[in-house]
């Protein structure tokens, strides 16, 4: 006898009752795999509970629309978000005046590896964006007014933010954007475009890189917040994307945009640091994020290529797919355990770049070599939109490029490794 | 009102489990373990009633290894206000039974005068639904199982059953036992403010031998083995194939 409790995606039998977790959608639900017990030297009882809570809402409020979001090409944010605030979840390294928990780093990579359990790349992205991505620098150093305006509404989830970084004529190439903010009287007037903002469409607010002077490009940029109603501002386009589809990302023009100057983050002119700083929690964040989507499309692929015969045997039983199988889960557990030593070390107080971009252009290329070659065990039914593993595959490719490309991280790494030739003349 | 509200650390409902080699359990080494799902809902429950003003107090009971104290912080960042630990070291916890637990809750209540008992209707990991029936019959108090509501009526409460064919709407005297069954609630999740507190919150250790309960088995387990492989089907052609399959397996 089972019994279906109304209006949640579980049903528990009520005789000889395991609750089960009902698969409502094609075969998207991870039904079995050995699940382990995350064994992180720095995840204590609190780090398993956050993740805990966070699970439930993924299953309840968030999984069971993924497949509609995706297929709208939006999911909304502002709903997501303010489930995500009531849970404290907004906040978890951020200050407690404003709302948030103050707890170390680490709390925050624990959330973030749990929410790679969502059932594709965008829901998570969007969240991480508005945890690790926009607010990081404006907890850190901003002024009392810009955090009760903007950030305390954004650890609530009552507020939407994007960062505005990448431009159209400088990705990761950060030091050549070309929007301006130039003071006047106590205004600056802003004026310039943004390319590729995620949740750029659904923002109150944009945490905005631009010059406010003519100086070095790396003393003359500041970050500001931005509210995105300020008049001045297009949305130009909501970009078209391979994947990640339920995130809007947005082409942002800046025409005659007066804010006041108290709107700088900090310092003015420390925008280039600041976000050199907040760029390696985003990629721990992103390194978190990656590892649950490949245990997963892991364990689909063992699930779907035991079952799936061909030529007599299971797929499976081929030593090529289960040996396979075998080498990609032990790169997925050397890049966790490259994680969590970055984490430590960053808890410490410790400067992380070269090992966070070590881990980051490894979680670029892992992401790629799972995806493509679980998809290859699928067969047809890779090609289809109808599995998780081809929605990865789509998705989880812009992790080499987004947050700094690899070949971005690769200079770093020479950088470190006193192998990069000097820069041309 | 104080209510006592059981929670068992159980393997995660999300979980394939595996009969170990043994054949005498089932693997719990590195497996996820969460609270038990009809549990949870007692522990909602129990909250609901002490924010409707009708209890002064909710206390969380487990029975288990140290890490039954993680299922305690759970209930206590749900809500309840503190919580005792009965310590059963993980190797002699499958020696523990129904029975075992009931006299456990029974002591308990009694000592640290509950008039409120509230346990889920079973656990999924062994399926029992015995320990509210048995705790009831020891304290001798009026039991209400399987509560799809629970509502004060006077001195009384009013408890809607899930029976089978209905629902059945009695009303019992407290101090009562009641065991949730899954439509009583949606149980919340913690948050993490109330995460953080919960860690303030006291949790009281005992041993199962100061309360005087003898944890030897009644039971013996003699084999555990997994559910038998459902055989592959066939399609007949029609419907006089399927008659002659039918008689020749002696169905019809």
């Amino acid at each position: 006898m089972m019994l279906v409790r109304p209006g949640i995606n579980k049903c528990i039998s009520g005789f000889g009752g395991r609750a089960l977790t009902k698969e409502t959608k094609k075969c998207f639900s991870l039904n079995s795999c050995h699940f382990k017990v995350s064994a992180c030297p720095v995840y204590g009882e609190d780090h398993r509970e956050i993740q805990n809570t966070l699970k439930k809402i993924i299953d309840q409020d968030i999984n069971p629309h993924v497949d509609q979001w995706e297929a709208d090409g939006a999911f909304p944010a502002k709903e997501v978000f303010k489930k995500l605030g009531n849970a404290g979840l907004l906040g978890i390294t951020k200050p407690t005046e404003y709302g948030g928990s103050a707890l170390d780093f680490s709390y925050s990579v624990a959330a973030n590896e749990q929410l790679g359990a969502v059932h594709c790349g965008a829901v998570p992205m969007a969240i991480a964006v508005q945890t690790d991505m926009s607010t990081p620098a404006l907890a850190r150093v901003g002024n009392d007014r810009l955090k009760r305006e903007f950030l305390a509404p954004s650890i609530a989830g009552d507020l939407v933010s994007c960062l505005g970084v990448s431009e159209p004529g400088a990705g990761s190439d950060v030091a050549s954007i070309k929007t301006r903010a130039e003071r006047k009287g106590d205004d600056l007037i802003i004026n310039g475009q943004k390319m590729w903002i995620t949740n750029g469409c659904q923002a109150d607010w944009i945490c905005l890189l631009a010059n406010t002077s003519a100086g070095p490009p790396h003393r003359s940029k500041s970050l500001m917040c931005v509210p995105m109603d300020t008049k001045g501002i297009t949305i130009a386009k909501r970009i078209d994307k391979m994947g990640m589809r339920s995130s809007d990302t947005a082409q942002i023009f800046f025409e005659d945009v007066r804010v006041p100057a108290d709107s700088i983050i900090g310092e003015e002119g420390m925008g280039f640091t600041y976000q050199m700083q907040q760029f390696q929690e985003e990629r721990m964040a992103g390194i978190a994020l990656s590892l649950a989507p490949m245990d997963l499309i892991i364990n689909q692929t063992i699930e779907y290529a035991r079952q799936r015969q061909a030529f007599g045997r299971s797929i499976l039983d081929n030593q090529v797919v289960h040996f396979t199988l075998a080498e990609l889960q032990t790169e997925v557990e050397l890049l966790r355990s490259l994680l969590y030593r970055a984490v430590e070390s960053y808890v410490a107080g410790q400067d992380v770049t070269e090992l966070v971009s070590m881990g980051k252009l490894k979680s670029g290329r892992l992401v790629r070599e799972v995806s493509d070659k679980c998809l290859q065990f699928w067969g047809g039914m890779g090609f289809t939109n109808e599995v998780l593993v081809s929605r990865m595959y789509r998705d989880l490719r812009l992790l080499s490029i987004g947050a700094g490309a690899d070949e971005v991280m690769l200079g770093i790494i020479c950088k470190f490794m006193g192998t990069l030739p000097a820069p041309a003349r | 009102m104080r209510i006592l509200v059981g929670v068992k650390r159980v393997i995660d409902y999300a979980v394939k489990v595996r009969v170990r080699p043994d054949k005498k359990g089932v693997v719990t080494d590195g497996v996820k373990h969460s609270m038990n799902p009809f549990d949870e809902i007692a522990v909602e429950e129990a909250i609901r009633l002490k924010e409707k003003k009708i209890a002064k107090e909710v206390v969380a009971l487990s029975i288990g290894p140290t890490q039954a104290q993680e299922t305690l912080r759970t209930a206590l960042a749900m809500g309840a206000d503190s919580a005792i630990h009965v310590e059963v070291p993980a190797g002699e916890l499958e020696r523990v039974q129904p029975l075992h637990v009931s006299r456990i809750i029974s002591k308990l209540a009694t000592e640290g005068k509950f008039d409120l008992v509230m346990v889920g209707k079973q656990a999924i990991d062994d399926d029992c639904n015995q320990t509210a029936q048995m705790t009831a019959a020891m304290l001798d108090w009026p039991q209400a199982t399987f509560a799809s509501k629970v509502e004060k009526d006077g001195d009384y409460l009013k408890v809607t059953r899930e029976i089978d064919g209905g629902l059945e709407t009695i009303k019992v005297g407290v101090p009562a036992v009641i065991s949730a069954d899954l439509r009583l609630n949606e149980p919340r999740y913690a948050t993490l403010p109330n995460i953080m507190k919960a860690k303030k919150k006291p949790i009281k250790k005992m041993k199962a031998s100061e309360l005087g309960v003898d944890l030897t088995p009644t039971i013996e387990v003699i084999s555990v083995e997994d559910p038998p492989v459902r055989a592959a089907g066939i399609k007949v052609d029609d419907v006089d194939t399927l008659i002659a399959k039918l008689k020749e397996a002696g169905r019809v």
